[in-house]
Parts: structure tokens; sequence; C-alpha cells
């Protein structure tokens, strides 16, 4: 009876390697017929080609494995800021389509049916073609705030100058570091002794005291810098100085999070209604304000109900990032998957490196919001 | 028990079966017969050229509102379906933008590249490809607003922001030049055409850079065509011309000479009016040309009367130049792309 357990299970694992085996050798076969070699050796060859905006120090003459870092780096960077930003605005709208005032309720509404229900990728050529057209040249830009610029050419904010940078951020380090062993120590107070000490203020008094002491003793200085308008010729004009946002990225990530942020709206208001009406009745009767009914009642409840479909529009997100390849935002597909693979060549290798990022991406997303998941869920005592 | 196992061993029984079929056959199309080629049967059964052409490009490959393609690179496709099949329409266009276009050749998809692209060493030697000749001889320049005040390569500074397509040689060029002139720049580049013209016109750029053939027929898709101008330099020789895959090099044959008929035509006057008559040349090399002397057809398994039929159905090199580039009014000059003969530098061996 063991044989016909194990049987089933060799099987499919046979087929499956079968098929796996097919397929390597069936594409083995091909490219040796056609004189295509196999190989990763092109990633330290050097890449030839510039990329636009980059967080690293990155030129044509880096190699190939570091464009591939430039393009992880900004698929991180606009996944990073669309997740952040889709997240308060889906909570938002996902708690004002709950609100009892009528005209927040249908805007909310009606916010969530037309965002979600247009494809991204027209979304995405809406705000960098049709919004991009609207914007001004640099020389006819007015300025926002005094420094703050949105042009056609992209978005110039004043840049800080550091001095002595490093002292600076190692004190932001120590500061963490004291606060986690204060609170383990309050814990510890509270538990053992009974005594209470407020954790939360001496936390943020060492976050603002000791990179502050810095500025004193440490060497640390700190200016500004703010974009100043550049005649290239005669009506070609930029700003230079300060910080440049490109408005692919700003397009990308408008794009990505308003799209994003009606699916995870729609998450928050099913939690919120998800927890039972008793619920917030009982919670009321003990005596709990409206705000404690909240923290206490419903939101740890809602967050269970929450989390699991968020994390699957976290992973979208970042998934459609993808689509920056056709505004020329140079994520990984455009560099690496683009440009990379039409010099080179090497299609198989750059897809399988492409494939097996996105893969990890998403892994290590969803592996965090679970740990998040578990960490929240109602314990049974 | 004995009824579970019978099942579970015929299924490995055919899952073997199927991986040994599948084995066979791969191996049975790695041996090729000699003189044959399999690009050219396949060709004829399916009864069509598998033709890869850009996604729109004025004068070289663009499709018009019911799906015509024309242009001079739709041309040689046109020519190889005359030759090999006898009717120059019978040829299926696929667009590629400049990223896909390899993969489609290398893997099958199309047997004929032919889509503005040029010939490099990396490319000929590097991904499995073949290029077969050169049918527009090209270099990469520079698009500027007019009134931009910049007036040649010279009046570029730092920060300048330049539109491009990704996957071409334009990106590794555009490089080249600035680094070489000291001057930083922004690149921006797009996947396609389409969309770096949309981006340059709405004021992404400061200038659009790319084959300067691309750059005037792009000029005709913008808002004001008269508001843009192309600069005199051009950075980079940039020849064009199609492509085939590695290993079948008597489709390699027949494409290269379908390109060179038309072009050698032009060189003896025969044109697509006047090619039945030219049988009666007193000129040997016109006679083999239209089939009416010698062999050539044979020498890659086709008739005789094959590039007669490329003349009488697309023409001959100058026509198709003419009927694509010229008249509309995209590069009326012919520069390089005139004949040897007549001060370019079109030059093809001879065809006997």
């Amino acid at each position: 009876m063991k044989l016909k357990k194990i049987l089933p299970q060799a099987i499919t694992l046979l087929v499956v390697v079968i098929i796996f085996g097919f397929f390597s050798l069936n594409a083995q076969i091909n490219m040796a017929n056609r004189g295509i070699d196999f190989g990763y050796g092109f990633l330290t060859q050097e890449s030839s080609f510039d990329v636009q905006f980059s967080l690293i120090e990155y030129s044509g003459s880096d190699s190939y494995a570091r464009a591939y870092l430039v393009g992880l780096l900004n698929t991180l960077l606009v996944s990073i800021l669309g997740i952040i930003l889709c997240t308060v605005i889906g909570v938002v709208i996902g708690i004002a389509r709950l609100s009892p005032n009528f005209l927040i309720r249908t805007t909310a509404a009606w916010y969530v049916e037309f965002f979600r229900n247009i494809p991204l990728l027209l979304q995405i050529f809406f705000w960098y073609y049709a919004a991009l057209r609207a914007l001004p040249l640099p020389q006819e830009a007015e300025p926002m705030l005094g420094y703050f610029f949105l042009t056609i050419k992209g978005f110039y904010t004043p840049s800080l100058v550091w001095m002595n940078l490093d002292i600076f951020i190692y004190s932001i380090i120590a500061a963490i570091v004291s606060i986690i062993f204060i609170r383990i120590h309050g814990k510890k107070l509270r538990e053992n002794e009974g005594k209470h000490i407020p954790v939360l203020n001496i936390s943020i008094t060492i976050l603002f005291i000791l990179p502050l002491l810095t500025f004193f003793f440490g060497g640390v200085e700190v200016g500004y810098e703010t974009p100043v308008l550049k005649q290239l010729a005669k009506t070609s004009f930029i700003f230079d100085g300060g910080l440049s946002i490109p408005p692919e990225l700003l397009s990308l990530v408008i794009a990505l999070s308003l799209y994003t942020a009606t699916f995870i709206a729609e998450c928050v208001r099913a939690g919120i209604q998800g927890v039972g009406k008793g619920q917030r009745e009982a919670a009321a009767s003990i005596g709990l304000n409206r705000k404690q009914v909240l923290n206490l009642i419903i939101m740890p409840q809602a967050l269970r109900i929450i989390i699991p479909p968020t994390t699957n529009q976290y992973l979208n997100l970042t998934k459609n990032s993808s689509l920056a390849a056709a505004i020329a935002y140079p994520d990984l597909v455009l560099v690496f998957a683009g440009t990379a693979l039409m010099q080179t060549g090497k299609a198989i290798e750059i897809v399988s490196i492409t494939m097996l990022t996105y893969l990890t991406l998403s892994l290590s997303i969803s592996l965090l919001m679970n740990w998040y998941n578990a960490k929240i869920a109602i314990v049974e005592k | 028990m004995f009824k579970h196992m019978k099942k579970v061993f015929s299924l490995i029984a055919i899952a073997s079966l199927v991986f040994v079929a599948a084995c066979d056959q791969m191996a049975g199309n790695k041996q090729q017969k000699k003189g044959a080629s399999k690009t050219v049967d396949a060709t004829k059964k399916a009864g069509f050229v598998k033709c890869g052409v850009s996604q729109g490009l004025p004068g070289f490959s663009n499709a018009d509102a019911s799906g015509n393609w024309t242009g001079v690179d739709v041309d040689v496709c046109r020519a190889v379906a005359a030759a090999v099949l006898g009717d120059a329409n019978k040829v299926k266009y696929t667009p590629l933008s400049a990223k896909e276009r390899f993969t489609a050749l290398t893997s099958g998809e199309i047997d004929v590249l032919s889509r503005n692209t040029t010939w490099t060493l990396s490319r000929d030697a590097d991904i499995g490809l073949t290029f077969v000749g050169v049918n527009f001889y090209d270099g990469q320049g520079f698009m500027v607003r007019k009134d931009s005040g910049i007036n040649s390569v010279d009046d570029f500074s730092d920060g300048i922001s330049a539109c491009t397509n990704i996957g071409t040689t334009t990106e590794l060029n555009m490089r080249d030049f600035f680094n070489s002139r000291n001057i930083s720049y922004e690149p921006v580049a797009f996947e396609k055409a389409d969309e770096v013209v949309a981006a340059y016109d709405a004021g992404r750029c400061d200038t659009y850079t790319t084959d300067k053939s691309g750059l005037a027929a792009q000029r005709t898709k913008m808002a004001n065509p008269d508001d843009h101008m192309v600069l005199p330099e051009t950075i980079s020789k940039e020849p064009l011309g199609p492509v085939v895959r590695q290993g079948d090099s008597v489709w390699e044959d027949i494409v290269r000479w379908s390109l060179n008929a038309m072009i050698e035509a032009e060189e003896y006057g025969i044109t697509s009016a006047n090619a039945d008559s030219m049988k009666s040349s007193d000129n040997p090399a016109v006679k083999r040309l239209v089939g009416a002397e010698g062999e050539l057809g044979a020498a890659f398994g086709l008739d005789n009367e094959w590039s007669l039929r490329i003349i009488k159905q697309v023409g001959n090199y100058g026509e198709s130049y003419k009927r694509n580039i010229a008249d509309t009014g995209i590069l009326p000059d012919r520069g390089p792309n005139e004949l040897w003969t007549k001060g370019g530098i079109l030059y093809v061996p001879p065809a006997r």
C-alpha cells in the first residue's frame, strides 16, 4: 500500500523532469544548429551604453553586470516608492468609502471604479505623454515654494550638500541600537517590577538629540543647493544643480500607485467591514472610547483580513513596474532585458536572469508580508 | 493493485516514447542534404516568404491604412518572393521592434530580416546571423528644433538631453560621440520609434538622434515638420541591409542575389517597363540578367527567369528608391546610394 502512495508522486516528478529535460535539450540543440553559444561570460564585458538615470555611479565603460545592478535598483526604487504611495492613498480611500459623509463616500467610490477599470499601460501613457505635454519648458516654469520647478524635462528640487555625512549616518544607527536596548529594558521593568517608563518619549528624544549632537561635535555640516536655470542654446534650457527627478520616474510612480491604490482601498474596506458589528458594540459597552475601539478592537482584526490580499497588490505593482520600458524609465526590463539583450544577443541568458530576479523580488516581498501577517495573527491563549 | 500498476506503467511508457520521438526529431533537424535548402523548401510549402520589417518607417517599411506594405526594405522581401515563388505579393510581413528582430530571425519566426538593420562585426559574427548586402548606406545624425539656435553639433553643450531608441547601434554611437567631445548628456531611450517621436515632439528632449534616413522619415510624422531640421554632421557609418539566419547558404545566396539583381538591373538600364524587350539585347550581361542567356538560376535551384520576375514585378533599385524615398520627399537626393558609375558607392559583384 505504501507503493500506491509514493508512485503517483514519483511519476509526477518524473514527468516534470522529462518536460524540463525536453525543453532544455530542445533549446540546446536548436542553439547549436544556429551557431548561438550559451554562457554568462558577457556579464563582465564592457556594456558601452549609457543610462539616463542611475542610483549608483555608472557609465558605459562599466560591465553588463553593473548595468544589471543599475536596472535592478531603478526597479526597486519605483516599486518601493509605488508601494508606499499606494498604501497611503489606498488606506485613505478605503476608509473614505465607509465614511458617513455622502460626498466623501461617493467620490471615493468613483475614484476606485474609474482608475481600476482603465488598463494600466494606458494610464502610464496618459501620465507621461498627456500630462508631460501640459508642463512648461524649463525657461517658462514658475517656481513653486521658491525653489521647486516642475518642467517638461523633470522635477527640480533643492538638494542637501553634506559634510561628513558618514558620521551623521553612524549617529542615527547608534540611536536606533540604543532605542532597541531601552525598549528591551523597559519591557523587562514592566514585566518584572511593574514599573512603566515612557519608552516612546525617550526613543524620540534619542533619535533627535544624538544626530543633532554630531552637528556641534562631529564636524557635520549641511548646506543646500538650489536648481539654477542654465542656457544650452537659444531656446534650450535646463536647471543645473540641486536634485532632478526625471519625468519618466514621476509618471510611472503616479500611474502605478493611483492604479494599485484602488485595489488596496477595496482590501481595506473589506477588512473593516469584515469585523463583526457585535465587536464594535461589545467594545463600546465595556466603556472604550471611539479611538480605542478602532485601535484596539477593529484594526487588529481587520488587518488579518487586509494583509494577504494587499500582499498580492504589492507583488502586482512590482511586476507592473516593468511597463516602464514604454516610457523610457530605465528599469531592469529596459536596461537589461532591453538594451543589454540587444547588444549581446544573449536572449536565453538575459531573460533567465531577469525572470529569476523578478521571482526573487516577489518571493522576498511575500516572505516579508507573511512574516508580518503571522505577527499580527491572533494568538490563541 | 495490478490494475493500478498497469496504468502506471503505460503512462511511463508513453512519456518515454514521446521523449525519444522528440529527441529523434530534433537530431533529424541537424542533418541537412547538401545543395538543398530547408528554408527554400519551407517557403515553397508555405507559399509565402516570412519577412521581418519595421513597425513603421516611411520609405523603408511602412503599412498604409489598408495594410499594404511599401518601402525599399519591403521591396527586398518582394524580390525574394518573386524569385522563389514567382509572385512578389506572396510575402507575410511581421512588424518587429529593434529589440525583437534578431530573436525573431534566429528562432525561425521569420526567414529574412529586412528592417533598416546596421551591418556590424559583432552582429555578423556573434549572434547566428549573416548579413547579405547593403540596400541603403546611412549614417547617424541629429534632429533639432529650428528655433533652438543649434546649427551644428558644435553647439551642443553639457546637460543636453537626447531621445533615441533602445537596442540599436544608435545608443552606442551616441555615447562614443558625446564622450569623444567630453559633453555630459541625458540619454532618454524608448522601445518604439513612435514613442521617441512623441516625446521629442513634446519637448522632452533637445535633440532626436537616429539614422539620418530615419530622421528624415520621422520628421514627416511630427506635428509641424517644418519646425525641425536635421543637422549636417554624420557621426557614424550605418550600412543597412537584409539579414538571414546562419547555416543555410543557399537561402543566403538567394536573398543576396535578389538584392544584387535589382542594383545590377539599374546599372544596365533594365526597368520593370522594358525588361521583356531587353531579352533581345546585344549585351550578354543584360541577357543573362533577364534570363535569355546562361543558367544563373540553377546555381541556387531556381529557374532561369528568377531575376526577370524581380525586375518586372518589383523594378530595379533606382525605381524602388524613387518610388519609396525620393518621390515621398524623404530624401530626394540619393547621395551615397547612387550607382558607382554615377558618383555613389552602390557597387555589386557581377551576376554571371
